[in-house]
């Protein structure tokens, strides 16, 4: 009999539990139309920065390229010249490429850049269609000069910065065709250096 | 107008009444359901996510209707219309309210209870046929799950309902109603009702009793093999007979369209509609609060204790009945 009592209680703690539920506020976020404010320091799409004066900080060092665990870096580094000075420091880099699908966003990079130049932005929404545009060069991660120096990376914005579209308003020129292999990065590497050493 | 025009008339006003129910109870289960586990639910077509249904039958009409090797191609392609067509030839005897002009419905049968028995129980062979011709091993086991099941509930339903029969001294909807007009059956056939009301959520084969659709372990049970359009006559064979049930709750035990406490400046209509979507939100409820019973205690369940207490519940009656003459 205490049974019956206790299963007809249970079933009925269990009725008031969904119907407290029914009128309680929801939680989710309606997405596309609201957006979460994100922590400041979020891990999201790479930026290179620049300095002031408008040159590239990366000094094609590779150690981003070293330090990444996901091997989605591909750094091609090259001499400065008096005529095409790009950097500050003695090369700069040739080709600058991440493989965000590789990409685990630790962060590992941007602490092992000497100069502060790859730096992760809270930016998120890079979703696209094909495989090959989700390999970033320059072209995308680079601060346009007009856009200044970029995000520093001890100062970040609280949440979101407002030029969110622009990522996905960003064209890729990098051939998507083309896509990558599991040799990627080590062909790459070898034909490039050779190319550029020549 | 000639007697067949109205009747046609009328079913044609009833059926489109009857659909567009359909349409937003489905809509509404997925609402309520959304807020009982905390969801905001379908609210991205139409404002509220008003115009989710139309979607949903958009979808379902451009899906490839496939039919299995091993199917019988006949018993295949009768089924779901079997399922659906009884589902719907319910209503033609549900009467919703009575105003001077005479009584809503299209056909006032004096022994309207048996026929919606009768007509739901040939709404299994709809499913018993499914299960049996899609030549599939997982729509059988749901087939065999839900004849046993629906064979075993029947009993006690029915049963339960003898009850109320007892108390009205008639089978004819509308004079269940008109016994109901002082008090409603809810409150003397309280055993009755739950009982009731246990069985027929067993009946429609609904959650915690939805064995025969058990998406888990028979992966949706005799419709696994049907797609688009004949899937879509099951689903809305299930609802129908969910709102069937909701309607047959309302004219046996909440007074069918008498007001509560005497409120007859309110059309009887309102208050149908109101019970009957009180008893479809206590389906949605049970949905979001209950698991689902493993298939011996459904089966021990129905036989061991509903049987037993229906048949009680009925003697008990009868003998009150006779006694107070």
């Amino acid at each position: 009999m205490n049974a019956l009592f206790g299963g007809i209680l249970a079933l009925l703690q269990g009725f008031a539990t969904t119907f407290g539920f029914f009128f309680q506020k929801k939680p989710t976020i309606a997405y596309p139309s609201i957006k979460k404010q994100h922590a400041p320091r979020f891990h999201g799409l790479h930026e290179l920065r620049r300095y002031a004066d408008g040159k590239e900080r990366c000094i094609g060092c590779e150690l981003c390229a070293i330090a990444c665990p996901a091997n989605a870096i591909t750094v091609i580094g090259a001499e400065n010249t008096p005529q095409d000075r790009r950097s500050p420091g003695e090369r700069y880099a040739a080709r600058y490429e991440i493989d965000e699908l590789r990409c685990i966003f630790c962060g590992l990079c941007e602490e092992a850049c000497p100069t502060d130049a790859i730096v992760l932005t809270p930016r998120f929404e890079m979703s696209d269609y094909r495989r090959g545009a989700f390999i970033y060069g320059k072209d995308r991660l680079l601060v346009p000069i007009e856009a200044g120096v970029g995000t520093a990376p001890d100062d970040r914005p609280n949440g979101i910065p407002a030029d969110l579209g622009s990522v996905a308003a960003q064209k890729s020129t990098v051939d998507v065709e083309q896509g990558y292999g599991a040799t990627w990065r080590g062909e790459i590497l070898k034909t490039e250096r050779k190319g550029l050493a020549g | 107008m000639p007697l067949w025009l109205l009747v046609v008339v009328k079913s044609a006003f009833l059926l489109f009444v009857v659909v567009t129910t359909f349409a937003y109870a489905m809509l509404a289960e997925r609402k309520v359901l959304a807020w009982m586990q905390l969801r905001p639910g379908p609210n991205r077509v139409g404002p509220w996510g008003l115009l989710q249904p139309a979607a949903d039958a958009a979808k379902m009409l451009f899906k490839e209707d496939l039919t299995p090797a091993t199917a019988d191609p006949l018993m295949y392609r009768f089924a779901p219309w079997l399922s659906m067509i009884t589902a719907m030839a319910v209503f033609a005897v549900i009467p919703f309210s009575e105003s001077d002009a005479g009584l809503w419905s299209i056909g006032d049968v004096n022994a309207g209870i048996l026929v919606i028995f009768a007509l739901t129980s040939l709404g299994i062979y709809g499913i018993s046929l499914a299960g049996w011709s899609s030549g599939s091993k997982y729509p059988l086991l749901g087939s065999l799950r839900s004849t046993a099941q629906m064979i075993s509930y029947e009993l006690a339903m029915t049963l339960s309902v003898v009850g109320v029969l007892i108390l009205a001294g008639t089978t004819s909807l509308v004079g269940i109603v008109h016994a109901q007009n002082k008090l409603w059956f809810v409150v003397p056939q309280l055993a009755g009702f739950l009982i009731f009301i246990v069985t027929a959520v067993a009946e429609t084969n609904r959650a915690p009793f939805d064995l025969v659709e058990a998406e888990t372990e028979l992966v949706g049970g005799f419709h696994t093999e049907y797609s688009g359009l004949r899937f879509g006559l099951f689903f809305i064979a299930e609802y129908l007979n969910m709102i069937t049930v909701a309607c047959i709750t309302t004219l046996l035990f909440f007074g069918g369209w008498n007001p509560p406490f005497g409120l007859a400046i309110v059309p009887g209509i309102f208050w149908f509609v109101l019970k009957a979507g009180f008893v479809l939100f206590i389906y949605i409820w049970l949905r979001a609060t209950l698991p689902r019973l493993r298939y011996d205690r459904l089966m021990a369940f129905g036989w061991k204790v509903l049987l037993p207490l229906a048949t009680l519940n009925l003697m008990a009656t009868a003998a009150i009945v006779a006694w107070t003459g």
